[in-house]
């Protein structure tokens, strides 16, 4: 009797998630996300950060450039000055929200670009397999005989400094780790049943892997690349305040931390603001990325 | 085992090569004729021409490359263009410094990691666990030039305790290990040791996780056996894999700690590098960027072979 309870009961729950999981897949990863409201308050802080930063000019108080030799080094809260100034004479506030540009765009576009470059060469080895994956994953090998950082420098530092140059340098270094991802998952999903069903009913590899393959394995590869971007983010303003990456008198919030940084005896808490931002923002894109895994269920 | 030290020994080989190719390169992809890494602006022409002739300059890449790397393995990595030194002479007193400040930051990531990740994986779902991951998220995602940036201001500007820059009266060649040259150390030990931190607490939390779930502890616990005897028999099982994590922390912090040497001026090979980007000279960036990423390759290696002797539920035959 009690078995069979405990087998109704099993039952019942199976046709749960049946039901559940033809509710289709996005809407149970939204579901999850929804109730998790660490995940939701990280979203929500980047997306105000990403709606500052593009209306900047709106918000903005002052121009980004436009010091004042009177006006330097003014503390938090000074009337007209929100945030203080800075060596310069600038407006805090103004060069953060001009500065937060420059950060996002080269914390996510070398992750973006790796992405596309990544995936499509993990997929190709993962899929191809032999001598191509052969190939392809000894190379891989070999950038990571470098430490990330190291590499990042070593690129940026020999082809001298420029913002181009530093996404380049950033985009080399992430390239490799989402080889290794794309290529192990492509060669999981490779093996399964479905594939080879696709194959014997004469689909090309080609269609295979446009229908069946990429399906299976971006999920993972995305949220691996959005686990990437907060680390791209400290490294872009690493390489900023090592004088690599932008240069003065641009707005960045690395920049910003290395010109601030001879102003730490007189306006300490001036100074540290730049390097705030980056974090804020790095912890957010690294919780939002955890909470999404879990969502959607990517091991690893 | 022994054949596959060898095998593994022989792979280390070709990967070694090519790190050697890419620093290589490095001169290679740098705008302008890579002569000028050689000769001063200044030089005149026929020097110039002699020494492209010397260096072999102008022959094929290939070729070129072989002549760059029997100079390497001789022990020349070539001379600063700064100073006019060989790079070898700067980079082994700066070696030994960043060798330092990443031991003891790996150390002091190591034991915080442990003690935090071992908790978290312990009382899994409590307080303790969220607080844990919760530091651990915010060391792997916190700017750690920042970090310094800091700690400097609350430690050396506010409350004067401890020493904003540099390594001491001795400065990098004549260490002492007395509190005057050890207080220099800790600002940047501590600064640095986050990541090792957050990364080693992950894992210790999952590695400890999987194992209180295994049937042996619950046998274990069944046995009788509480507190300690159960958590030597985790350590045991967890050992290698946090040691293989702390080997290769190790070897990142090496080359991660520019940023940490910049902040706090501690005489190492990043402050080296700094300065070599900043004055654009190329054999001092290209002969520190090799070495130290030959020891990440070698330090890869021994973590690898480490691993499989320590561990034998791994079979590499």
């Amino acid at each position: 009797m009690i078995a069979t309870t405990a087998a109704e009961a099993e039952l019942a729950v199976q046709a749960r998630q049946v039901a559940q999981a033809s509710d289709g897949y996005w809407k149970g990863v939204f579901r999850r996300v929804g109730r998790d409201p660490v995940t939701i308050g990280c979203a929500l802080v980047l997306l105000v950060m990403l709606l500052a930063i593009i209306f900047a000019p709106l918000i903005a108080p002052y121009d980004p450039y436009q010091g004042s030799m009177i006006r330097r080094l003014r503390p938090i809260g000074t009337p007209g000055h929100l945030l203080g100034t800075d060596e310069l004479g600038r407006d805090i506030l103004t060069r953060l929200l001009y500065g937060g540009r420059l950060s996002w765009f080269m914390g996510v576009v070398p992750v973006a670009t790796a992405f596309v470059i990544g995936t499509f060469l993990g997929v190709l080895a993962g899929f191809a397999g032999g001598r191509i994956n052969m190939l392809i994953m000894r190379v891989t090998d070999v950038f990571y005989a470098f430490p990330s950082v190291l590499l990042a420098v070593a690129i940026s530092g020999a082809l001298g400094a420029g913002i181009m140059n530093a996404i380049l340098a950033l985009t080399m270094v992430f390239i490799p780790p989402i080889i290794r991802v794309a290529e192990s998952v492509t060669q999981g999903v490779r093996n399964l049943d479905f594939v080879d069903a696709a194959r014997a009913s004469g689909a090309g590899a080609f269609t295979v892997v446009r229908v069946h393959v990429l399906g299976n394995v971006l999920g993972p590869i995305f949220i691996y690349a959005t686990s990437l971007i907060s680390v791209c983010m400290i490294l872009a303003s690493g390489l900023s305040f090592l004088g690599l990456g932008t240069r003065p008198p641009e707005a960045e919030w690395g920049l910003m931390l290395n010109t601030l940084r001879t102003a730490i005896y007189v306006q300490p808490w001036v100074a540290v603001l730049p390097g705030a931002c980056i974090f804020v923002t790095s912890i957010c894109f690294n919780l939002v990325s955890d909470g999404l895994r879990q969502a959607m269920d990517v091991k690893g | 085992m022994f054949f596959y030290l060898i095998r593994r020994l022989i792979y280390a080989i070709p990967i070694a090569l090519a790190v050697g190719f890419v620093c290589f390169m490095l001169v290679q992809i740098a705008p302008g004729d890579p002569i000028n890494a050689i000769v001063p602006p200044d030089a005149p022409q026929e020097v110039v021409e002699q020494v492209r002739r010397d260096y072999g300059l102008d022959k094929p890449l290939p070729i070129q490359f072989g002549i760059w790397l029997m100079k390497v393995l001789q022990g020349d990595l070539g001379r600063s263009l700064a100073t006019g030194r060989t790079v070898w002479s700067d980079l082994h007193s700066a070696i030994g410094n960043t060798l330092m400040l990443a031991f003891s930051a790996s150390l002091l990531g190591f034991i915080m990691g442990c003690i935090l990740g071992g908790l978290a994986g312990t009382f899994r779902g409590s307080i303790l666990d969220r607080l844990a991951v919760t530091i651990a998220v915010a060391g792997v995602s916190v700017p750690h030039y920042w970090l310094g940036m800091v700690l400097v201001i609350i430690f050396s500007v506010q409350y004067n305790v401890l020493p904003a820059m540099g390594a001491g009266p001795g400065g990098s060649a004549d260490w002492v290990w007395n509190w005057e040259h050890i207080r220099h150390l800790v600002l940047p030990s501590i600064t640095l040791a986050v990541i090792p931190m957050g990364i080693v607490t992950r894992t210790v939390r999952g590695i400890v996780a999987e194992i209180m779930n295994q049937e042996f502890v619950v046998a274990l616990r069944g046995k009788g056996l509480t507190g300690w005897g159960v958590f030597l028999h985790v350590v045991k099982n967890a050992a290698p894999n946090v040691l293989a994590v702390l080997g290769l922390q190790l070897g990142y912090l090496m080359g991660g700690s520019i940023l940490v040497e910049t902040v706090f001026s501690w005489p190492g090979t990043g402050l080296l590098l700094n300065s070599a980007i900043f004055q654009r000279d190329l054999p001092v960036l290209q002969g520190t960027i090799l070495v130290l990423s030959l020891f990440f390759v070698a330090l890869n290696l021994l973590v690898d072979l480490v691993q499989t002797a320590l561990d034998p539920r791994i079979k590499r035959g």
